[in-house]
């Protein structure tokens, strides 16, 4: 099989030191064992998420996601643009429909962007990575990869909002997407396909400015996976995965909760599950550590 | 209340649909809201909206300016886009509630002192120093600019001494910290994007 590639758009959060640089190494582990090469966007900015419209109108916002697609179409020819955060490819590939909808708006991204020198030809597809596994790699060939089977692990599949909705992967439904609980069964564990929650929204930036209205939303999160028996939670999404791990202690302290379960990417499980290190892995990026994935990795 | 906001009322005087359609991105679609409610049954956060999504449609329609613009509701949008998804008339929601919020901050009479107004705004201006978001500035930021200062930063030193540890936070981003290289074509061509927008809005107004 032959190397894949694609241009990446890893987005702030995954960076050194940031708030899930864990993720960005076990994708960087999971593309080596898949044979994808990512070849990142030289220069990428800040999409502005879908918090900075406060201050950013939609213009500049455009922009934004405008420069990014105009640098991979320059550095990057012929290459799918490809993001592993919700966010990142939420607002990329939202600006791509809406400029090229617009030619009003595509004309003046165009001239804002000539001020950095840049053109924007705006054919490039966003796709998301889940998008690349699902329909690329596809999930038997995910399978065969597989050298230390995930078995016994009950993980709850929970996808949330931005990688499910408005554009999803084609195929799924908006109410109960699948594709999550076959990668997981395709690793070898048990996957939990009536978790009630799994588009349950976490809240989003609204958990730092709103942090007990949306600690109520991911206390469900929780709660359901526990009722269902998981002994973790995977996620596609970088907030989704923050919100739900780091915010167990205060919900405890609130509730009386004594809620202590990992949180893990889709990523760190395939990098465990295709034989590779925890520190491959990225489990020691965890808060909650999940001790039977390490087991599974140090076997 | 500033010379942008007096100008709308004067050219806008009895329609503030039309105002809408004109300034609010995605504006053009309130007029198909069929008042069904399902956006707001659909809401993660509906019970926290004074005024649901449907009920800010209608009230918009009504001409009831004021009270849409001065409204904490749209501060409420997590931006999960259920509403979107399930509209039967296929209404971009989502990006209403995002338009109105802005149109409401650029003309200055958004609510005093709403979390989410101030965060929104600090998250732009992090992005826009550098071109990518300085984590730790933010975070800084919210406790001391949206939270209670040092209560908030004493209530969430566990968190942040937990992702320090796990390497998902690090303190020496407070010194310079992560950029894009073109950092002066970056800022050249958002500001050109903001003259072009305020001079789409100038246009409606004349």
């Amino acid at each position: 099989m032959a190397t894949r590639e694609y241009s990446f758009y890893p987005g702030c959060s995954s960076q050194k030191g940031a708030s899930s640089s864990n993720y960005l190494v076990s994708v960087e582990t999971m593309c080596e064992e898949l044979d994808i090469k990512l070849n990142t966007i030289p220069d990428w900015n800040c999409c502005s998420a879908s918090i900075g419209y406060a201050g950013g109108g939609e213009l500049p916002r455009l922009t934004l996601s405008a420069r990014n697609i105009a640098l991979s179409e320059e550095h990057n020819p012929d290459q799918e643009i490809v993001a592993t955060c919700a966010a990142c490819w939420l607002s990329t590939k939202e600006a791509a429909e809406r400029l090229n909808d617009d030619p009003d708006m595509m004309a003046e991204a165009n001239i804002a962007l000539a001020e950095a020198g840049l053109k924007l030809t705006n054919k490039t597809p966003i796709r998301h990575m889940a998008e690349v596994l699902v329909e690329d790699i596809g999930f038997d060939a995910i399978a065969a990869k597989v050298t230390k089977p995930l078995e016994g692990l009950k993980i709850a599949g929970y996808v949330g909002c931005q990688t499910n909705r408005p554009f999803g992967i084609a195929g799924e439904s908006f109410e109960n997407p699948v594709y999550l609980d076959k990668m997981v069964d395709a690793l070898g564990a048990d996957s939990v396909p009536d978790y009630e929650k799994k588009v349950q929204c976490c809240g989003g930036a609204l958990a730092f400015s709103e942090p007990e209205k949306s600690q109520e939303l991911i206390k469900g999160i929780l709660e359901s996976a526990y009722d269902h028996g998981a002994d973790m939670i995977v996620t596609p999404c970088p907030v989704c995965q923050m919100n739900v791990e780091v915010y167990q202690g205060q919900i405890n302290d609130t509730h009386g909760t004594k809620f202590d379960m990992p949180v893990l990417y889709y990523s760190q499980l395939m990098s465990v599950a295709f034989g590779r290190s925890a520190k491959d892995a990225a489990l020691n990026g965890q808060i909650i550590k999940s001790k039977q994935l390490e087991e599974i990795a140090g076997k | 209340m500033n010379d942008l906001n007096t100008n709308m009322i004067e050219k806008y005087r009895n329609s503030f649909l039309n105002e809408v359609e004109a300034n609010v991105e995605e504006g053009e679609w309130v007029k198909m809201c069929m008042q069904c409610g399902v956006c707001s049954g659909s809401c993660p956060l509906g019970n926290a909206w004074e005024h649901p999504p449907q009920e800010l449609f209608m009230m918009i329609r009504a001409g009831k300016r004021e009270e849409v613009l001065s409204s904490d509701s749209m501060w409420m949008c997590t931006s999960c886009y259920n509403c979107i998804v399930r509209c039967p008339r296929e209404v971009p929601i989502t990006h209403i509630m995002h338009g109105l919020a802005h149109y409401a901050r650029r003309l200055g009479m958004e609510p005093k002192e709403q979390p989410t107004a101030k965060f929104a705004q600090l998250f732009w201006d992090n992005l826009m120093k550098k071109g990518r978001v300085n984590e730790l500035k933010l975070g800084i930021d919210l406790y001391f600019k949206v939270g209670e200062g040092m209560k908030t930063a004493l209530k969430n030193k566990d968190i942040g001494i937990a992702m320090w540890k796990a390497k998902r936070m690090n303190p020496m981003e407070f010194f310079g910290g992560h950029a894009v290289k073109d950092l002066n074509g970056f800022q050249k061509a958002i500001k050109k994007a903001e003259e072009l927008e305020a001079a789409r809005l100038d246009k409606h107004k004349a």
